[in-house]
């Protein structure tokens, strides 16, 4: 199966933050890391980490109770805001800590590898592409 | 399905974790209907009451709501079967959030047929945070109706509608539950079938005393309904006598916070701690995604506390074959089973396509649920089965029948006993033969049991009735009945070996209910880790835990998420066993529900309110005395030569080192005379401890100054009190009941 994920290249990132400044911006309306979708983390000495679902391990879909996680057609895990709960099982089972939730909001949140911020990154640090599961 | 009656109520949010009011209806006038007769107006057979911030405040909700209710509507002399008997089904203020784990359990209460005093039962399933959503903090159904009924729930509309029951209707669940689900919900998408709850009993509880209640959920990746039982007592039994077939409550709008939480934010950010707890460490602990509670299966076996042939023993060679593992292979799915939304230690497995072998479904393939450790062990290795097939058939009649497995191994195991000694044979049973490990046997008589035929519809009156019976019919040792049928009040235990553990004595028997583990479950701080050396921390601990414990029921909680998961640091802490972190959370999440702060102190008070109110429950009924505290022999020490023989060594070095005698000298009569004589002392010496730590006389009553001190000095209380009190001095034995 094909999916569409985000890859990271962390040794081109900068700390810059435009991509969490975009994320968050266009699916929040507010300018908020914690409400973003992708994640940098300041590993210091000018190294930086980024946080991002990989589309692949599904550990999240697993979990849900409520089965309102699901791969949409374009290969992406999607959460329907009408089928959850809240229950953030979703956001404990992500190994990697890229599912996220913001208090009191209803629903937990993820990436959906929409490429707004590939096409925000200014040193090529994040990239869309289209790849066979498990490849 | 014809309906007979309906009514429209308004919606309203819950608030802090409250809808402060209940929803009661009367079976009896209901029944007026199906006779063609014009019903009263509401409330004349349904309507709401309020709860009072009154009762709010002394009964919290749950189990305090379900008493409270109870009480009101019934008199000391009402019995199981009066119509003014009730059954309360209540859910308390942190039931139904989906964050944090274990949330999502009704209390339901009633006069119990085994017992005749107040039984509570704590189940999951969808039912209970469906109607609270819905608009109710409980469901009072009082009366009885000589036609079954069904009473639906619309939590969508507002709306109540009372149906009568189809004649040709099947009432075994598995059957049941799933055509009501059908029935009743807006189509046959996932989303609506979810959105439907369905409370049913079954056959078996139409016809022996300990019927349980079946609380279902869809269960979303098998496409079907799965249950979970209101399992002890026999409320069942009370359910189909009342004239109910199900209830049913449909509620499809489940979002996150329905219950309304001062600090939704706090909730998440608690229930997130724990997920990732439960996430870390389970697999390494208590396996309870993988296993549930069965993973206490070789546990116990070591440790020699698995029940065997009626507890006779607590382990035996055959041990692994049903252990954790065993039953591992078995569960299938391999995902999160959890009874609630949210429950990331998600206990509830089962095993799919089990080909049955016996009785009406004979050749089907089913959805078996469990089995948890209490069947596993109750109607496994304690009635000498080792095969799990075996268990997993015994296991789905059960639940379909609507038969609590812990009292129908307990009774059964306790058949086989007599069988054993010659009480019981072929001419008496009407033909069953009842060696141990005969589980065809086993299932011939549960199926009898569901008919109401034979040998079954006598056993379904439970251990009591059945010890007396054999001393009437058949010349049975009345000493011998005594010891060996195990059961206290007349509610059977559950499936720990108490014997070599005092605390777990008074845990067991020192009870409301009767021999539960719900209240207190302190052999390994006793017996294993001997962290309770002398009686009064015998009685602290016997203060603490069935306080503590007794929470979860005011709130609508699960106990397994509080310490069959625990922080990874947990052993740091002073009083690891009462997992203080855990402790904590349950603290905060009920203020960051109701707004109020909840000291430590607060939280054990909010229990003992409850707790000293069901104990002169039972005393209003003319249960709650010392000598109705009393275990059999058999949960204190060997009744039999074989069994001090299997244990010689502990026994003897007991004699010397306890008692300064010296066995060599004593012949094995001898030895098990002082055994029993000390063991008995030593009973009556915790009970002591224990009732002055609880504030109760030496006869077991609550003190008035007691019930003053804790703000429950209700004039209805002190009247049923000072009836029986009397100074500590001048207190005399009576001879012990029940057991």
């Amino acid at each position: 199966m094909v999916i569409k994920v985000l890859v990271t290249r962390h040794d081109k990132c900068i700390g810059c933050m435009s991509c969490v400044s975009v994320c968050s911006k266009l699916y929040s309306r507010d300018e908020n890391p914690a409400k973003s979708r992708i994640m940098v983390e300041n590993l210091s000495k000018g190294a930086f980490h980024l946080v991002v679902c990989d589309q692949e391990c599904e550990a999240c879909l697993r979990e849900c109770p409520t089965k309102a996680i699901s791969r949409s057609k374009a290969g992406i895990l999607v959460i329907d805001s009408k089928s959850c709960v809240g229950c953030l099982a979703c956001v404990a089972s992500c190994p990697i800590g890229a599912m996220h939730w913001y208090p009191a909001a209803a629903v937990p949140f993820k990436c959906v590898a929409c490429g707004a911020c590939a096409r925000t990154c200014p040193r090529d640090a994040l990239e869309l592409v289209s790849k066979e599961a498990g490849a | 399905m014809k309906k007979i009656a309906e009514w429209i109520y308004e919606k309203r949010p819950v608030r802090r974790g409250y809808n402060m009011r209940t929803l009661v209806v009367d079976l009896g006038a209901l029944s007026l209907a199906v006779t063609g007769e014009a019903l009263p107006e509401a409330p004349g057979w349904i309507g709401e009451k309020a709860v009072t911030p009154e009762m709010k405040r002394q009964f919290v909700g749950g189990k305090g709501f379900g008493l409270k209710l109870l009480w009101d509507g019934t008199r000391p002399s009402t019995k199981w079967n009066d119509p003014e008997n009730e059954i309360v089904i209540a859910m308390g203020p942190l039931c139904g959030n989906t964050n944090y784990p274990g949330s999502g359990k009704s209390l339901v209460v009633s006069l119990s047929p085994l017992t005749g005093v107040p039984i509570d039962s704590n189940v999951g399933g969808y039912f209970g945070p469906f109607l609270k959503f819905s608009g109710f903090d409980a469901m009072e159904l009082t009366g009885k109706s000589p036609t079954d009924l069904i009473i639906f729930i619309d939590g969508d509309a507002g709306l109540v509608e009372v149906y009568e029951s189809p004649e040709d209707l099947e009432s075994d669940t598995h059957i049941l539950a799933e055509k009501l689900t059908r029935a009743f919900a807006a189509s046959e998408s996932e989303a609506d079938l979810a959105s439907v709850a369905v409370v049913s009993a079954g056959r078996g509880a139409e016809n022996s005393w300990f019927g349980l209640l079946n609380f279902s959920f869809w269960d979303r990746r098998r496409g079907g309904c799965r249950v979970k039982q209101a399992g002890r007592g026999g409320i069942g039994t009370v359910f189909r006598d009342k004239g109910i077939k199900a209830l049913v409550c449909r509620y499809s709008s489940l979002g996150p916070d329905d219950n309304g939480a001062a600090d939704p934010a706090a909730f998440q950010r608690i229930g997130l701690k724990l997920h990732r707890e439960i996430m870390a460490l389970d697999e390494g602990q208590s396996r309870m995604r993988t296993t549930g509670t069965a993973h206490l299966m070789e546990i116990m076996n070591d440790y020699d506390l698995l029940p065997v042939q009626n507890h006779r023993f607590g382990q035996d060679p055959r041990g692994p074959e049903l252990a954790s593992w065993v039953w591992r292979d078995l569960f299938t799915q391999g995902l999160p089973d959890g009874c609630w939304y949210g429950c990331t230690l998600a206990c509830a497995h089962a095993v799919d396509r089990f080909e049955l072998s016996t009785g009406p479904y004979k050749g089907q393939k089913v959805c078996v649920d469990g089995p948890e450790y209490e069947t596993a062990a109750g109607v496994g290795s304690n009635l000498g089965i080792w095969e799990p097939r075996g268990i997993l058939e015994i296991n789905f009649y059960c639940d379909t029948y609507g038969i609590d497995t812990i009292s129908f191994g307990t009774t059964t195991s306790f058949l086989m006993e007599c069988w054993e000694y010659d009480i019981l044979n072929v001419e008496r049973t009407g033909g069953i033969s009842l060696e141990w490990g005969d589980w065809k046997s086993v299932c011939e008589l549960l199926h009898q049991m569901a008919a109401g035929k034979g040998l079954g519809q006598v056993a379904g009156r439970g251990s009591k009735y059945l010890s007396t019976y054999f001393v009437e019919r058949f010349d049975a040792d009345p000493r011998l009945m005594k010891d060996i049928a195990l059961h206290g009040k007349g509610l059977e235990q559950s499936q720990y070996i108490s014997k070599e553990s005092l605390a777990q004595q008074g845990g067991y028997y020192l009870t409301n209910k009767g021999p539960q583990h719900d209240e207190a479950w302190l052999i390994f701080m006793d017996m294993v880790n001997n962290r309770l050396p002398s009686f009064e921390k015998k009685a602290e601990a016997l203060h603490y835990f069935p306080m503590f414990r007794t929470w979860f029921g005011l709130q609508g909680l699960c106990k397994l998420p509080w310490n069959d998961i625990e922080p990874d640091d947990n052993a740091k802490w002073a009083e690891p066993s009462k997992v203080p972190e855990h402790v904590a959370n349950y603290r905060e999440l009920y203020s960051a529900m109701t707004g109020e702060p909840l000291s430590q102190d607060d939280l054990i008070r909010q229990s003992e309110r409850v707790y000293n109110f069901q104990r002169i429950f039972n005393l209003r009924v003319g249960h709650g005395l010392r000598k109705d505290d009393y275990p059999p022999y058999r949960a204190m020490g060997p009744v039999t030569e074989m069994e001090y023989l299997s244990r010689q060594e502990r026994y003897d070095r007991q004699l010397s080192e306890k008692q300064g005698l010296d066995p060599g000298k004593m012949s094995l009569p001898e030895k098990m005379a002082a055994t029993r004589k000390y063991r008995q002392a030593q009973y009556e010496s915790l009970a002591d401890a224990v009732y002055v730590r609880r504030g109760w006389s030496k006869d077991g009553v609550p003190t008035s100054e007691h019930l003053v001190e804790l703000g429950m000095d209700r004039p209805e209380l002190l009247e049923v009190v000072e009836a029986h009190l009397q100074p500590w001095s001048e207190y005399q034995p009576k001879k012990p009941s029940g057991g």
